[in-house]
């Protein structure tokens, strides 16, 4: 009985503990400002594809070629700098500010692989720098190559070309 | 005008990506995933093409557009060369952001060292 007492009692107090933690974890849990992250993200992406469209004017302007290698000149530029501004250091504040404002974008791209790059390089150039460089990077190519792969040979055995 | 579509465009899908972040347990990289696939997705009928035609640069910064890319490719090389040219042709309008990617990141982890 009385170590059934103790067991009962047990329970009791850390079913309380547990309530009790839990309440102050959300009390104390950083209040994510849903609002405000998603208007920043929205400001910020729409500049993003501003610049974009001001830059494949620009290179298409100025170094008369045509608009499809107007855009590879953008994106190629967009990558640079976002690599650039990684390696420099004020890229990351960025983008905890921006959020996906600045991910989503093909920046977020070239920001992974450059931060993984000179975060590793420590760990030397083969088994640091060279095998973690496509961690976030390589989920993009992979299932960007094969969702491409079977949603095209959807679209040749579906409907032709 | 087409700076507003190109703001609008972009902006929304940015927006769609924080809304996920903020409200499930995923995480950057499954969201930039998940947008690859969709924009891959949505080319199989050129309806990615029609975006890009109306809201031009914008609709090529997200990551939306690597997909669309990929298939574009992969569908251009099966135009010439039949089934084996969807794999000869996939990378042929990706390869100039991934190999500056991938050259860029390498050169500028040379020079410069880790900040926290």
């Amino acid at each position: 009985m009385y170590i059934f007492l103790i067991f009962t009692n047990n329970i009791i107090g850390e079913n309380m503990e547990k309530k009790l933690y839990d309440k102050l974890v959300l009390e104390h849990a950083p209040k994510e400002k849903r609002l405000e992250n998603a208007v920043i993200a929205f400001l910020i992406g729409g500049v993003m594809g501003v610049i974009g469209e001001l830059l494949v004017e620009f290179y298409g302007y100025y170094l008369h070629i045509s608009r499809s290698d107007a855009s590879v000149f953008m994106i190629i530029t967009l990558i640079f700098l976002a690599s650039l501004f990684t390696a420099l250091g004020f890229f990351d504040k960025w983008v905890k500010f921006a959020k996906c404002g600045l991910i989503i974008p093909i920046t977020g791209f070239a920001h992974s692989m450059t931060s993984a790059a000179i975060e590793y390089k420590r760990e030397g150039f083969v088994t640091g720098l060279g095998a973690n460089m496509f961690k976030l990077a390589g989920t993009v190519i992979l299932y960007g190559v094969v969702s491409a792969y079977i949603f095209g040979l959807i679209r040749l055995i579906i409907g032709g070309i | 005008m087409i700076y507003i579509y190109s703001f609008l465009f972009a902006g929304l899908i940015c927006l769609i990506g924080q809304l996920i972040l903020d409200n499930t347990k995923l995480t950057p990289g499954h969201i930039t995933s998940l947008f690859v696939i969709i924009g891959s997705f949505l080319d199989i009928f050129n309806i990615y093409d029609l975006i890009v035609a109306h809201v031009g640069g914008g609709a090529l910064v997200p990551i939306t557009s690597f997909g669309h890319l990929l298939i574009h490719g992969g569908m251009q090389g099966a135009m010439e060369n039949g089934f084996i040219g969807l794999a000869m042709g996939m990378f042929n309008f990706t390869a100039s952001g991934i190999t500056s990617a991938i050259f860029f990141a390498f050169i500028f982890s040379l020079f410069f060292k880790p900040r926290d």
